[in-house]
């Protein structure tokens, strides 16, 4: 075989291995899905939704106070962060100078790759040893310094792609900068806060370990913001490390419904842009 | 955009745009916005501080001790944190081993081969990976990765590599491998989306240089291409391994928690985020909890270089700031 011929062959076949290698990768989310659908389709059921947790070793039972006390705590999660990281984003866009906006920025970025279990300890030291209590509060708390940083990003990036024409045309009209913003940039961008919003608590949603010592969890229904609650996520690792099988079914389903809820909240999110980006260009 | 409203000169001219401007709301507005901003930095400030409060107890009693010694026992108030520095590493290491080659491939296919509309949809999809949480990567790991390495890929490895150190011992199926390969299928997303972006951001001028030169397809990618975006692809690996070293739920889920110092892959071992989720709530008396905090200090210092050296790399090369995650 002559060199060219070599250098083609060797060139082929590794190319060749990228598409492996993308084949790979890709056909993992097929496999989770697959899987989560097999082992937890069955278990979906009436029982899962409207009924409490049954004690250890029991058979049946449904999950019906984590499904509300997850949406307690990422309500009010979103309640804090979504305001905060909106007006945040705000100033980034419209107002910030060098500096600051650098700071806010780069801190930002940073406090989005803090392992949540830190957020959780941080959740901890500021709720629950004042409180001398765990509870949702602090659970909501530590999911909203999660949400923060993802919310003041994407209210920036897309008040940014906001074209500078229509900022210019309603300042020539007289209107102050804080009117231009209220009435123009933020009805022009909305569509793309909301989406990242959206996606900023699909991924708070999911989180467990900031969870584990601030929210805890509860058999029952939770009493108030100041009790310990139980959640969805973690309700699925109790019942996953748990030695029951009826347990494990009930952490299938659990897994499967939570899995459904954050690829729809994605899927959709991916959906709205997609679609505002083609009547912006039309 | 416009950062007007930072110029206050103390002209009478500036004075009176001001009050102007107050009139108009816009510096009611600038300083409302202003707090929420800086509200961040309030968080991360705080964040560091009450970890350094908290963890002080743990801090005075052991010093640098901490980090050297592998006795962990609440009951006597003993607490190394070695093998879970130790565990920490091997599963991250681990996990990018696998990651990083087939992530990197996956890039190169994604974008120098597959057609821009293919190209989307599939980096699409393994950005849902990502979205995935990490409890249900768990759960997954538990039932099906566990199972499998159990019968089939330990005892296979035994077999074919047994006379290495690290494929010797009794086999689990939960340990150090299981937690690795987890880690694995949790940090290509982000390798995949960041250095695929790198790449894209080659000038077509350097591909099209190389072929005309003669090179095949795969000399311009490997000898031009991937240099070019060398930096963009080297940020995705520290902000993967600021994922792995953080992640807490799969691996917590497949570990063992066993705190002990082993060669063997197979054997069950334990990480800084694992004990802290297994012990944290449950952790009694006051040195407990501090030498918890002391780890989660070292976690968030850790992960703190690798993500500031990550973006800085990222924005190094695509010079579009750090809004990608």
């Amino acid at each position: 075989m002559n060199r060219t011929a070599r250098r083609k062959l060797i060139s082929n076949i590794m190319m060749a291995l990228t598409g492996v290698c993308t084949f790979l990768t890709v056909s993992t989310l097929f496999l989770i899905l697959g899987y989560l659908l097999w082992n937890g389709g069955t278990s979906v059921d009436w029982n899962f939704f409207t009924k409490l947790p049954k004690s250890p070793g029991e058979t049946g039972g449904g999950m019906a106070n984590a499904i509300v006390g997850s949406a307690q705590i990422i309500g009010l999660a979103a309640l804090i962060g979504v305001p905060i990281g909106f007006i945040g984003g705000v100033y980034l866009a419209e107002f910030g100078g060098k500096t600051m906006s650098f700071l806010v920025r780069y801190t930002a970025d940073l406090l989005n790759g803090v392992p949540s279990i830190v957020i959780g300890i941080f959740a901890w030291t500021v709720v629950v040893v004042p409180m001398k209590s765990f509870s949702a509060l602090a659970g909501a708390l530590s999911l909203a310094v999660m949400l923060i940083p993802i919310g003041l990003r994407s209210t920036e990036q897309f008040m940014l792609s906001v074209p500078l024409p229509l900022r210019e045309g309603a300042l020539a009209l007289g209107a102050s900068k804080w009117k231009t913003i209220a009435t123009v940039v933020v009805p022009a961008a909305i569509r793309g806060i909301l989406t990242g919003m959206i996606l900023g608590v699909a991924r708070i949603a999911g989180e467990t370990a900031p969870l584990l010592f601030t929210a805890l969890n509860n058999q029952y229904w939770s009493a108030g913001f100041n009790q310990p609650v139980a959640t969805l996520p973690v309700m699925i690792y109790y019942r996953a490390i748990s030695p029951y099988e009826d347990w494990h079914r009930q952490a299938w389903a659990a897994g499967l419904v939570l899995l459904a809820m954050v690829l729809v909240a994605n899927i959709a999110a991916r959906l709205i842009l997609s679609r505002g980006a083609g009547a912006q260009r039309g | 955009m416009g950062n007007t409203a930072a110029v206050v000169a103390p002209s009478p001219g500036g004075a009176r745009r001001f009050l102007k401007r107050l009139q108009d709301g816009d510096e009611i507005a600038h300083m409302l916005t202003l707090i929420f901003a800086a509200s961040v930095l309030l968080i991360a400030v705080l964040l560091v501080y009450e970890l350094w409060i908290h963890s002080s107890e743990s801090r005075q009693r052991f010093g640098f001790n901490f980090f050297f010694t592998q006795t962990w026992d609440p009951n006597s108030g003993q607490f190394g944190a070695l093998p879970y520095i130790y565990g920490t590493i091997v599963t991250s290491v681990l996990a990018l081993l696998i990651s990083v080659p087939l992530g990197v491939g996956a890039a190169i296919f994604l974008a120098e081969l597959a057609p821009a509309r293919v190209s989307n949809m599939l980096t699409f999809l393994v950005e849902l990976l990502a979205a995935v949480p990490s409890v249900i990567y768990g759960l997954l790991a538990i039932f099906s990765l566990v199972p499998l390495l159990r019968t089939y890929i330990e005892p296979g490895l035994k077999a074919t590599l047994g006379f290495l150190p690290m494929f010797q011992g009794p086999i689990y199926g939960i340990g150090f491998l299981a937690a690795g390969l987890i880690l694995a299928i949790m940090t290509f997303p982000f390798i995949i989306s960041i250095s695929r972006e790198a790449l894209l951001e080659v000038p077509r001028e350097q591909r099209e240089a190389a072929l005309a030169l003669g090179a095949t397809k795969w000399e311009s990618t490997w000898q031009v291409v991937v240099p070019y975006a060398k930096l963009g692809i080297m940020g995705s690996i520290f902000l993967a391994l600021a994922r792995a070293l953080g992640e807490t739920m799969a691996v917590t889920m497949v570990i063992g928690n066993d705190p002990r110092i082993k060669a063997s892959l197979f054997a069950p071992g334990y990480t800084i985020a694992a004990v802290i989720a297994n012990e944290f709530s449950e952790a009694v008396n006051g040195l407990h909890q501090s030498a918890l905090i002391e780890l989660g200090l070292v976690l968030f210092l850790l992960t703190m270089i690798l993500n500031a050296g990550a973006r800085l790399l990222i924005i190094a090369t695509t010079k579009k700031g750090s809004s990608r995650e």
